[in-house]
């Protein structure tokens, strides 16, 4: 054994058994013989799309498979211990105790039946490391080293009483707890707010620095390895394109595809001067569920014709909701909507037919937004037979050129949505709105479920259709990287409020108030010692204050 | 604690409402019943002087609804009226029948509840391979036979050829519990295989499903074994589907055990209903369905106190 190549994946291979009704079962090969080896106190940063393995590499050096998938060949030492021959009961005495893991969603992988401080430990006494009174002394330690409010206490708390980032630093102590050589970290920030990803990304760093543990650190966002790893391997599609220092990897990438992900969302879009006349106009919209409070208050945004109006916040800062208001589905409790110098109803059910074809919707998630028992003609035709009463050959002429438009081949017509991929389904999405010629579409987290270099074709085709058919967008994302490559003007929300609203130049421009300046300097970027800079310099004004 | 109390006391008030309106409707169903009680007391011979002054002692020239609040008010403090048939008071005849079914219910439950979860368990731990296919098939076999059948099966084994129960589940008054158990053993047994397969099946399930959550891949990393996998992380979030199984049940044990009572010759409730229904002893018919209502509507009770109680998000709110 040899504490620089503590870690060694030797030509791993890892296949999963498809078991589709109706067809024999077929093998599929996910990993293609990855090798690999890591130093202790490294961190080494597997990057890649969905489906590149890398989540699957993670799993497997605690020699796990998830759902069906089983480990076809290859060797994982650790320690000098090839953990595949393992049986189960070597298995049981190995995970959590030399490598443990922290999943992509705290609060789903925290059971919820049990107090946090039990969970955190439960590995440390399950293997007879610590006496109870030892192993609850290191969490609290660990809470404190991973800056968790009230150290002493968080951990007589259940599941649900904790925030989701908070959650995160929980699940990092309880890997960290047994004292482990290895921790898999899958994903850990994807799923957190920008502002709360660079606190929980600070923690587990510092606290990686701290104990000294090796890191695999899976993400799909190189800005964010790019913090935290020694080494990055580029994966895709089961392969590894490239390996190398973080360094080399960021400012001098060999292969097309790391160069293609080191300079996604380079987008340049120059920005449109908004008209005398709105086409769009929102004013003072308060609105809320049931009987609850108001969501949002006070709301007033302009929507001009064929500009894109990015509305920007973090989770539960209202933004779906104004995109809700502006359907009609929820309607305002005061304000109103004018819609080309005219009042629009506030309610959807008694809005004209030619108001409801103006305003489309594209969702989130294209999966659940289509009906998968009906063809991709029969989802972008339903529109132009509804709303324009077109049957027959006519049909099938519009349906095969909005599948030009959206740059996919017309024989999709007849395919069904789950023989599509992520960023297909996003495109037939758009084609079903853009069926009933609208005048503005609102466009919900349209990128959010999708890889980068994906969601970089969909914004591409969105502000090329954009200048084709001048339709408006209402853009509602989270992700500011977005909002920089398509607005036009940008709503900044906050709790509820407008925090900040303008044209792009305005809004991107100092000086910033507070909660502009915090999520800006929030997003991650690619170039190493970011994350230092933005926490030192956050330190500093604290101190300051 | 206070959402929780709330959720509690609300489902409280309703069980309550819900038993008033069950007796509302016994007691209109019962109304509404064929034939004549005073001329199927005093027979086909009967004068008709005789069974107008029978009438009127019963009561039953008074307007419907004075009956039904003579009838409420006694209950309310116990008295559940006299049998129409032989004029024993219903409380006393039923005080006794009632704790013999409830002890047989008790002792099949005793058995039963904790043999379907850990056979639900054991399915579970080994998914799929022989142990679960043979805990399945079994119990599932057993659930399939009719109770008479089970009933003289154990019969024939257990009291005939090995001697080891008896035969016929005589209990009376003053018996020491060790006899009373071993009076209504094979009665218990032939319950257990009855309402086995429903409840270890459903436990399967429920604790199936709570195996795809994350939270069981965080404790298998952990290196927790299987079987601790599935009773500490597994179990205490399935209990909520489980405990509604096992209280209907419950239910099904005290209420639905006519067969067994008959095929055991045991004192319990079943038979005494049975036995009055065809004798149209209308306030003895009326007390029993009262009473079983009533262990319907507080078993599930039960049930749901219990799912609230085992949610941890009720139990302590943010």
């Amino acid at each position: 054994m040899n504490d620089a190549h503590f870690l060694d994946i030797r030509d791993l291979k890892i296949g999963v058994t498809v078991r589709e009704p109706g067809t024999p079962p077929r093998d599929i090969t996910i990993v293609h013989g990855v090798s690999t080896t890591l130093g202790k106190g490294k961190v080494l940063g597997l990057i890649g799309e969905s489906g590149a393995g890398k989540s699957t590499i993670g799993l497997s050096s605690l020699a796990y498979g998830r759902g069906g998938v089983e480990i076809t060949g290859g060797e994982v030492f650790v320690n000098g211990r090839d953990i595949l021959e393992m049986g189960r009961s070597g298995l049981n005495a190995f995970r959590g105790r030399e490598v443990s893991y922290v999943s992509q969603s705290a609060a789903a992988g925290f059971n919820p039946a049990h107090r946090l401080i039990d969970q955190v430990i439960e590995a440390t006494l399950e293997h007879g490391l610590m006496s109870k009174a030892d192993a609850e002394a290191r969490a609290k330690e660990l809470f404190a080293a991973l800056s968790l409010p009230d150290p002493e206490t968080i951990g007589d708390r259940y599941p649900h009483q904790v925030s989701g980032g908070q959650l995160q630093r929980v699940m990092t102590a309880m890997a960290l707890c047994p004292k482990p050589d290895l921790i898999v970290f899958d994903e850990p920030t994807t799923a957190l707010d920008v502002t709360t990803q660079i606190d929980v990304l600070a923690a587990i760093k510092n606290a990686i620095r701290l104990t000294g543990v090796a890191a695999l650190y899976i993400t799909h966002d190189l800005a964010v390895v790019a913090q935290v790893a020694d080494e990055i391997m580029v994966l895709r599609d089961g392969v590894t394109i490239e390996h190398g220092s973080t360094k080399q990897i960021i400012e001098d990438p060999q292969e097309d595809y790391t160069q293609a992900l080191v300079s996604v969302r380079s987008i340049v879009h120059q920005e449109k001067q908004p008209d005398a006349q709105p086409l769009i106009r929102m004013e003072n919209i308060v609105a809320g569920y049931g009987s609850g409070p108001d969501v949002i208050a006070d709301v007033t945004v302009d929507i001009y014709q064929g500009q894109t109006l990015a509305v920007v916040g973090e989770s539960g800062s209202g933004k779906s909701t104004l995109a809700r208001v502006l359907t009609g589905l929820l309607p305002a409790r005061s304000g109103q909507i004018s819609f080309d110098g005219r009042t629009l109803t506030n309610a959807q059910k008694d809005r004209p037919l030619d108001d409801l074809r103006d305003i489309q919707m594209i969702y989130q998630m294209a999966d659940t937004a289509m009906n998968p028992r009906q063809t991709i003609g029969t989802i972008i035709g339903r529109p132009i037979e509804f709303y324009f009463g077109i049957k027959g050959q006519e049909l099938q002429n519009r349906i095969a050129a909005l599948l030009e438009k959206i740059e996919l081949p017309a024989d999709m017509a007849s395919r069904y949505p789950a023989e599509l991929s992520g960023g297909q389904k996003q495109r037939v999405c758009i084609a079903r709105a853009l069926a009933a010629e609208p005048k503005v579409i609102i466009c919900d987290e349209v990128t959010s479920a999708l890889d980068p270099l994906v969601a970089d074709g969909i914004l591409k085709l969105l502000l090329d259709l954009q200048k084709r058919e001048n339709v408006a967008y209402m853009f509602i994302t989270h992700d500011l990287a977005t909002v920089k490559a398509i607005a036009d003007s940008i709503a900044v929300m906050h709790l509820g409020k407008l925090a900040r609203y303008g044209t792009k130049t305005h809004v991107l421009t100092p000086p910033f108030d507070d909660y502009t300046d915090l999520l800006l300097s929030s997003v991650p970027e690619m170039e190493l010692g970011w994350l230092e800079a933005v926490t030192a310099s956050r330190k500093m004004e604290s101190a300051g204050n | 604690m206070g959402l929780a109390f709330k959720l509690i006391a609300q489902r409280i008030s309703l069980g309550i409402l819900l038993l008033f309106a069950v007796s509302v409707l016994i007691f209109v169903g019962t109304q509404i019943l064929p034939g004549d009680v005073a001329q199927s007391i005093l027979g086909q011979s009967a004068t008709p002087e005789n069974l107008a002054n029978l009438r009127k002692d019963l009561g039953l020239n008074d307007p419907p609804l004075t009956r039904y609040f003579n009838w409420l008010g006694g209950i309310m403090v116990g008295d559940l009226g006299t049998a129409l048939t032989s004029g024993a008071n219903i409380s006393e005849a039923i005080a006794s029948r009632l704790g013999n079914t409830l002890f047989l219910a008790a002792v099949a439950a005793v058995i039963s509840v904790p043999t379907a979860i850990f056979l639900g368990l054991i399915a579970v731990r080994y998914k799929d391979r022989w142990p679960d296919k043979l805990i399945s098939a079994s119990t599932l076999a057993s659930i399939s036979l009719p109770e008479f059948f089970i009933g003289y099966l154990l019969i024939l084994v257990f009291g005939v050829k090995l001697g080891w129960f008896p035969t016929v589940a005589t209990v009376y008054d003053g018996m020491g519990f060790g006899d009373r158990l071993n009076a209504v053993m094979l009665p218990a047994l032939t319950l257990t295989l009855v309402v086995l397969a429903h409840m270890m099946r459903m436990t399967r399930a429920a604790i199936l499903n709570v195996m795809q959550s994350a939270y069981i891949e965080t404790a298998e990393l952990k290196g927790l074994s299987s079987f601790k996998v599935i009773w500490k992380h597994a179990l205490p979030n399935a209990i909520s589907p489980v405990i509604n199984v096992v209280m209907l049940n419950m239910a099904y044990l005290i209420v639905g055990v006519v067969v067994v009572e008959v095929i055991f010759v045991y004192p319990g409730m079943g038979q005494y209903l049975v036995d009055h229904v065809s004798k149209r002893d209308v306030p003895v018919v009326q007390a029993c369905g009262l009473i079983f209502a009533a262990i319907y509507i507080g078993l599930n009770l039960i049930a749901d106190i219990i799912s609230v109680l085992s949610n941890p998000r009720l139990r302590h709110p943010k």
